[in-house]
């Protein structure tokens, strides 16, 4: 019997684990990985196509991190079902684990649209080293490829290949880039600094067919767009989106909308079962209801707060929000939070914007709380207003100089600074 | 634990405490050789912030609760639980400002190549940091604290 089965080994496993030795030395803790090399970082497979990184300093934790933390890790193997009344997982091996505490900490999958072609050779899509590997190995051989879907993953895989010297065209259905964190402003800004480095933007369009290679039809070739214009390429990549892998759960008793839900401890509807990340539908402290919201910091912190409470030490999740920072294409953007608000009347809105630069900063606030901001090319200090957001502190007294060169901590009121640096 | 706090009182923001933190933190230790020649240029780890008739010297305080590690998207932030300290690797860096969202004292900030980050390291080579051994007013204190 193992006390603590984690079933994934990523951001959200991996705190996981900290945190219960942290608490339970001696209790034994068992991890099952699909992946043979789990903790890498999966943000950096970016920086590995583009070789700015390599296997080595890729690494999240080190090899030795299983050894160090006393983890008996299952690596290279799948979980195929669990009986959660019998508190038993079985693998893909044939092995069966018994297990007292259970984290889902499965993460997601990507979503590949259905559509003509997409089973050819040179298809790829880009959440794990493995097509990460796979597209690196096709580079030497190709000049040009497609970018399906201009979110952060399509970005991050368009900055990576066209540091790689691919001519890329970027398609995204939206009408603005990375649609979730930028509004028009600043998806205008950013596609300005992309299209400078040669790379093709083509927005409010997708892909309705993946055409094959002449003389060889099993090869990507090109591909056909809803307004039946044929781009030629060698490679595409289909950066639509990740759902969440809810398969092992999915005909249980554990409640799932989208994602697998947890309480404020990340407890399942089934008692000693826990999830984290993206698998999950967790708290969101601005709307202050569950959410999906697929993020590396949150899956891990949601990871390290399931481990201490599985460990007995009761921890509340204080949950996260929509928010995102990137240096893609060399333009640093750190979004937070609700940044467009629909109904604008409700809404303050505070803008810096230099184009020329390009900077351009925007700060939205509700009765004199700020609710979201989006500081895109100048990104220092996005960290003060992230903890006025998170402690909904009222700003009606700094309003105006939230936005100036001279904002700092030193323009919060007294008692905000003064209890700041108590801290040691 | 080693901890830097500031007398708001004292500090006059005269931006010596920044100038002798890039200087530490330069290849050459020279300041003409660092501010023209070297590249990437040092920058520095402090940041002077002015409300008259307030100024403070602002630099990361190594949070027992360490929201940028938790944070870090490449592992590249860690807890040196024996010291109490913050450390950041620049070769894991990827360079994503997800600290820089998440570090509420804004103490992190990019370095001078836009590709990793720069923050206080409590200057690990000097019993005493630059900062606090140069502010001509004392406005700096170096205190050992309890955890
Ligand atoms: C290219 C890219 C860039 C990104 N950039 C950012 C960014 O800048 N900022 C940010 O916050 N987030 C980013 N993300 C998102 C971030 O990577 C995820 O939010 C994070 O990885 C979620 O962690 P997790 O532990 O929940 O799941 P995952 O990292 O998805 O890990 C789950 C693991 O569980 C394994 N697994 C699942 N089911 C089973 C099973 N049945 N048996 C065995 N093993 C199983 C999987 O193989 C996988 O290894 C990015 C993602 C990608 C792909
Ligand atoms: S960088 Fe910021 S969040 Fe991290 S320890 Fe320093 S002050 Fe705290
Ligand atoms: S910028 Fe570097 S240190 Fe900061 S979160 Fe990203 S990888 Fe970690």
């Amino acid at each position: 019997m193992v006390k603590y089965l984690i079933i994934g080994g990523s951001a959200g496993g991996v705190g996981a684990v900290e945190a219960i030795r942290e608490v339970d030395p001696t209790g034994t803790i068992a991890l099952i990985s699909e992946e043979v090399f789990p903790q890498y970082s999966r943000p950096m497979i970016s920086e590995f196509v583009s070789q700015e990184a390599t296997l080595a300093t890729m690494k999240y934790r080190s090899e030795q991190f299983w050894k160090k933390h006393n983890v008996h890790a299952y690596t290279g193997k799948t979980a195929l079902n669990i009986d959660f009344d019998k508190k038993i997982v079985k693998l893909d091996d044939g092995q069966k684990l018994e297990y007292e505490k259970l984290l889902l900490a499965t993460g997601g999958r990507p979503v590949v649209p259905q559509m003509d072609g997409v089973t050819k050779e040179g298809v790829f899509t880009f959440t794990e080293l493995a097509s990460a590997e796979g597209i690196t190995s096709k580079l030497q051989h190709a000049k040009s490829a497609v970018v399906l879907g201009g979110g952060l993953i399509g970005v991050s895989v368009a900055d990576a290949l066209v540091k790689r010297g691919i001519k890329i065209t970027l398609i995204e259905l939206n009408d603005r880039l990375i649609h979730v964190v930028l509004d028009e402003k600043a998806s205008e800004l950013a596609e300005t600094v992309i299209k400078a480095t040669g790379t093709k933007l083509i927005l409010s369009q997708t892909v309705k067919q993946i055409l094959g290679k002449q003389g060889n039809p099993n090869e990507v070739g090109g591909v056909l767009l809803q307004d039946d214009t044929i781009i030629s390429c060698d490679l595409v990549v289909l950066a639509v989106g990740v759902n969440p892998r809810i398969e092992l759960v999915e005909d249980s008793k554990v409640e799932i909308q989208k994602g697998i839900i947890v309480d404020r401890f990340m407890q399942t509807n089934i008692p000693d079962v826990y999830a984290c990340g993206d698998a999950t539908e967790a708290h969101d402290f601005l709307v202050k209801e569950n959410r999906r919201l697929p993020l590396w910091p949150l899956a891990h912190v949601g990871g390290r707060v399931a481990g201490y409470n599985m460990a007995g030490q009761t921890t509340e999740y204080e949950g996260g929000t929509v928010m995102s920072s990137m240096n893609y294409f060399r333009l640093p953007i750190i979004s937070v939070g609700k940044i467009n608000p629909e109904d604008s009347s409700e809404y303050e809105i505070l803008v810096d914007v230099q184009p020329e630069k390009p900077v351009y900063r925007k700060i939205v606030l509700k009765d004199d709380v700020i609710v979201g901001f989006i500081f895109l090319g100048e990104v220092e200090k996005a960290g003060i207003l992230f903890r006025l957001i998170k402690n909904q502190v009222n700003v009606a007294e700094v309003k105006e100089k939230l936005l100036s060169k001279d904002f700092g901590i030193i323009s919060l009121p007294e008692t905000v600074r003064k209890e700041m640096f108590v801290v040691h | 634990m080693k901890r830097i706090s500031v007398k708001e009182d004292a500090c006059i923001g005269c931006g010596i405490c920044q100038v002798y933190c890039t200087l530490e933190h330069s290849k050459s230790k020279d300041a003409i050789k660092a501010y023209l020649k070297e590249d990437p240029k040092p920058v520095s780890r402090i940041r002077i912030e002015t409300n008259k008739p307030v100024s403070m010297s602002i630099r990361c305080q190594h949070c027992k609760d360490t929201p940028c590690v938790y944070a870090c998207l490449a592992g590249a932030m860690t807890l040196d639980k024996k010291t109490g300290l913050v450390i950041h690797d620049p070769e894991k860096c990827m360079g994503c400002w997800t600290c820089i969202m998440v570090c509420p004292y804004g103490a992190v900030k990019p370095d001078s190549s836009g590709k990793i980050i720069a923050k206080c390291d409590l200057c690990p080579n000097l019993d005493v940091p630059a900062c606090v051994t140069n502010c001509p007013n004392d406005a700096l204190l170096c205190e050992t604290v309890e955890e």
